[in-house]
């Protein structure tokens, strides 16, 4: 049988790779791609735990549920933010959106 | 090595591989694609894990919504696609040590832990997970308030995204 340190282990590495495109990548909606990355890392997290030690608590499917509603809410305003700003200044660069740096 | 090991590394194999793709590939149309197999990858995961409704919930929400969102937002605004001189910032190799580093510290604290080798447990044949989670999601004992307030949450940056976007004449 496939131990819970599989799922573990895969979702670490998935998590990883999101962190790198966060920190890595130049385009706004390319991090934004990382953090949909990390997201799924965290709920194939959840819910392998839920299998693996709380099969008869359902809780941790019900948070996997309200994650997506907050990863759903966060993509929302993060494109719209990034269509605003490349409105107003043409770019989706984050080097070059740096208007609150003093 | 069961059947059930190689459907489960085919499936972490194509998942990564695709995610690594949609960190690193140069044209955004494409790395938005890759990360819809990468997600279609974890409702994979989520159908070997008896997780039915997350798996189902996964294509429509991810993969139906958050990712066509996304390249809607990448072809709107596609000027410095090609030509921004590289996606990739300058800095990637401390990003990519700091990455290998954490993979390499939550690999050693999860191998400390005891339940890391936790083989796995049958559900009880009488209860249904999907049945539970959709009382659990709506009894007051349970998770109606986070329900609610998750609804209204999203709710709020729905219309808050539109008054965000919204072009002022």
């Amino acid at each position: 049988m496939i131990t819970l340190s599989w799922y573990l282990i895969f979702s670490a590495a998935l998590f990883c790779i999101g962190l790198f495109g966060v920190l890595a990548r130049k385009n706004a909606i390319a991090i934004f791609i990382g953090i949909e990355l990390m997201l799924n890392a965290v709920n194939v997290n959840l819910v392998a735990f839920w299998r693996y030690i709380a099969p008869e608590a359902i809780t941790g499917q019900a948070f996997a549920v309200l994650v997506f509603a907050v990863a759903a809410a966060e993509v929302a305003v993060g494109l719209a933010l990034v269509i605003s700003i490349y409105r107003r200044r043409n770019t989706v660069n984050a080097d070059e959106i740096d208007m609150l740096k003093f | 090595m069961t059947g059930m090991h190689f459907v489960f590394l085919i499936v972490a194999v194509i998942t990564l591989g695709a995610a690594l793709m949609a960190v690193t590939s140069r044209n955004m149309v494409h790395a938005a694609l890759w990360l819809i197999l990468a997600l279609f990858g974890v409702a994979i995961t989520f159908a070997i894990l008896n997780a039915g409704f997350l798996a189902v919930a996964q294509v429509i929400i991810y993969i139906g919504a958050i990712s066509i969102l996304m390249i809607f937002a990448i072809m709107m605004t596609r000027r410095l696609i090609a030509d921004a001189g590289g996606q990739i910032s300058s800095n990637w190799p401390w990003a990519a040590l700091i990455a290998v580093v954490l993979f390499g510290g939550l690999w050693w604290l999860l191998s400390g832990w005891g339940g890391f080798n936790t083989t796995l447990p049958s559900i009880s044949a009488r209860a249904d997970p999907l049945v539970e989670l959709g009382q659990a999601l709506v009894s007051p004992s349970a998770y109606i308030i986070p329900f609610e307030v998750a609804s209204v949450l999203l709710l709020a940056a729905l219309i808050g995204a539109i008054i965000i976007a919204w072009e002022r004449k």
